[in-house]
């Protein structure tokens, strides 16, 4: 389903839910839409591709027919290979000062809310928020949890922290309302970097406990 | 005008310290037509808040169309000159110093080694576009000049602050005393055209006939990642949230309290709040330039076809 989103984006629905089948979907669109020289640059988010274009050389008709067509290869794209990344992560203590809350109010001991965190598989569903900020998920439903009632108004960077049903890494400092569980030494984001981002949509990532020396 | 957004090289091009920043209030970046292609990874698109504005800056000087400019908003600059150079500024809600005139924005003029030009707040207006004959030189981040400081990319101009120039190729006499008239109505009253979005069909008719009917003021929460209006709620038929999805500039969102925030140059890449409709580009300078707590805009549909023509008929116009 194809909407105008103003006169140079279009925003492409291809479903309507969280699930990894539909993401995979979108990155697969995302990455055959981004060959087409028409389109500038997309946006795929969990269930949608938002495609930006430059009305002075592309008509809207153009770009629905070249959206069109791209959307018929679809069931016969090979799927772009994700990349696997393992992130050590600090958890606990100064790294994660949710972490003990957390693990009371969901009534888990340290060793287990650790376990059920890090032992899944994530998809980067999409990135937002702020630059190379990775939307992970599925989280372990027993750890779901809604967002802090009051969001911290400097989250540093390289927290590991949970909402709702996901899992993120804050890149740059930054307000944020997740409850912090640890702590990954890795840069997320170098702007002056010649690949300024850690992640990519699509890719696949596992939280490696690292040991508190 | 054209349509190219590939960043200058910096290789080659001859740059040298032009002006100093002598004095400084309010919030001044270096702005180009934007970062293009990190959307995807959550960086905004940045680039001037009043697109138009800004082309006619560079192109006054026939510079290259993604040279950087100084965005000045909501204050007031004073720039001492360190060579002999050629000046444009645009916009609205400024005039201009130079030496001993006056200059009204839109207009070129020469200015001198050792002279002092400032751009000073008037009323009408919120941002104001200096540009250099040769376009500023600063370093490329990601593809861009522009300034993001939320991201961290780039910082904000300050006294003190020496600016480089790249050397302009045509001859400065040349370049100086022209002047461009705007094709785009400025008021502090605009009839904003706007597209449906995605989401129009998350509201009540009652609340899609309040959107078109009634009068938005520019509240005074606003800067360049959004600009929030207040006045009648707009009534929504679903209240469940919207799973994020990829916004862009002129995307106008109905958060909870039911009254739009429409998302400028550093709008995040993402968002989850249903969209009722986006101002198109004509338009977004003329919400761009609207000033906090006076103006009050009103919005008019139309269709995609339309918001592209009339923007092609005012490109091929000229600047």
């Amino acid at each position: 389903m194809l909407k105008p989103l103003g006169d140079s984006s279009v925003l492409i629905q291809l479903g309507n839910a969280i699930n990894p089948a539909l993401n995979a979907r979108v990155h697969t669109l995302s990455a055959l839409l981004q060959s087409s020289p028409a389109v500038i640059e997309t946006v795929p988010a969990y269930c949608t591709v938002l495609i930006h274009y430059d009305p002075l050389t592309t008509t809207y008709n153009q770009i629905k027919n070249i959206i069109e067509e791209k959307i018929s290869l679809l069931d016969d794209a090979t799927h772009r290979p994700s990349r696997r990344l393992e992130i050590p992560v600090l958890y606990g203590n100064a790294s994660g000062p949710d972490f003990e809350t957390v693990a009371t109010t969901l009534a888990l001991s340290p060793s287990e809310l650790i376990r059920l965190h890090s032992e899944r598989e994530y998809t980067v569903y999409m990135m937002g928020f702020t630059p190379g900020f990775p939307y992970l998920g599925i989280l372990n439903e027993k750890l779901t949890l809604p967002r802090m009632s009051t969001p911290r108004t400097r989250v540093p960077a390289g927290s590991v922290a949970i909402a709702g049903s996901q899992t993120g890494i804050y890149p740059v400092d930054s307000p944020g309302g997740w409850h912090i569980l640890g702590h990954t030494p890795l840069k997320l984001f170098d702007p002056l970097s010649e690949n300024p981002f850690l992640f990519a949509p699509g890719d696949v990532v596992k939280f490696v406990p690292m040991e508190t020396t | 005008m054209t349509t190219d957004r590939r960043p200058q090289t910096a290789v080659s091009r001859p740059s040298s310290a032009v002006i100093e920043i002598a004095d400084l209030t309010g919030i001044a970046t270096l702005q180009d037509s934007g970062r293009r292609g990190f959307n995807k990874f959550g960086v905004p698109t940045s680039g001037a808040m009043d697109w138009y504005a800004y082309q006619a800056a560079n192109s006054l000087l026939t510079n290259p169309p993604n040279s950087a400019v100084i965005e000045l908003g909501l204050g007031e600059i004073t720039l001492h000159a360190l060579r002999n150079t050629v000046i444009a500024v645009t916009g609205a809600g400024y005039e201009v110093e130079n030496y001993i005139w006056t200059f009204p924005l839109w207009t070129s003029f020469y200015v001198r080694a050792g002279w002092t030009v400032r751009v000073k707040k008037t009323s009408g207006g919120n941002w104001a576009y200096i540009a250099i004959a040769g376009g500023f030189n600063s370093p490329i981040i990601m593809n861009s000049r522009s300034t993001y400081l939320r991201g961290g990319i780039g910082s904000a101009l300050k006294a003190g602050d020496v600016l480089h120039s790249f050397t302009p190729t045509t001859e400065l006499l040349k370049l100086a005393a022209r002047n461009h008239t705007p094709l785009i109505p400025y008021s502090q009253t605009p009839i904003l055209d706007v597209i449906p979005a995605p989401q129009a069909g998350w509201f009540t008719p009652e609340g899609i006939r309040t959107f078109y009917e009634s009068e938005y003021t520019l509240s005074l929460s606003f800067d360049r990642m959004g600009y929030r209006l207040q006045g009648k709620p707009i009534e929504k038929a679903i209240t469940q949230e919207l799973i994020s999805e990829g916004m862009t500039m002129g995307s106008i969102q109905i958060p909870a309290d039911s009254q739009p925030i429409v998302m400028m140059a550093d709008a995040p890449t993402t968002g989850g709040y249903p969209k009722i409709a986006s101002v198109t580009r004509i338009s977004l300078p003329l919400l761009a330039q609207c000033e906090a707590g006076v103006s009050r805009v009103c919005f008019r549909e139309v269709t995609v076809e339309e918001a592209q023509e009339k923007y092609r008929t005012i490109c091929r116009a000229g600047l």
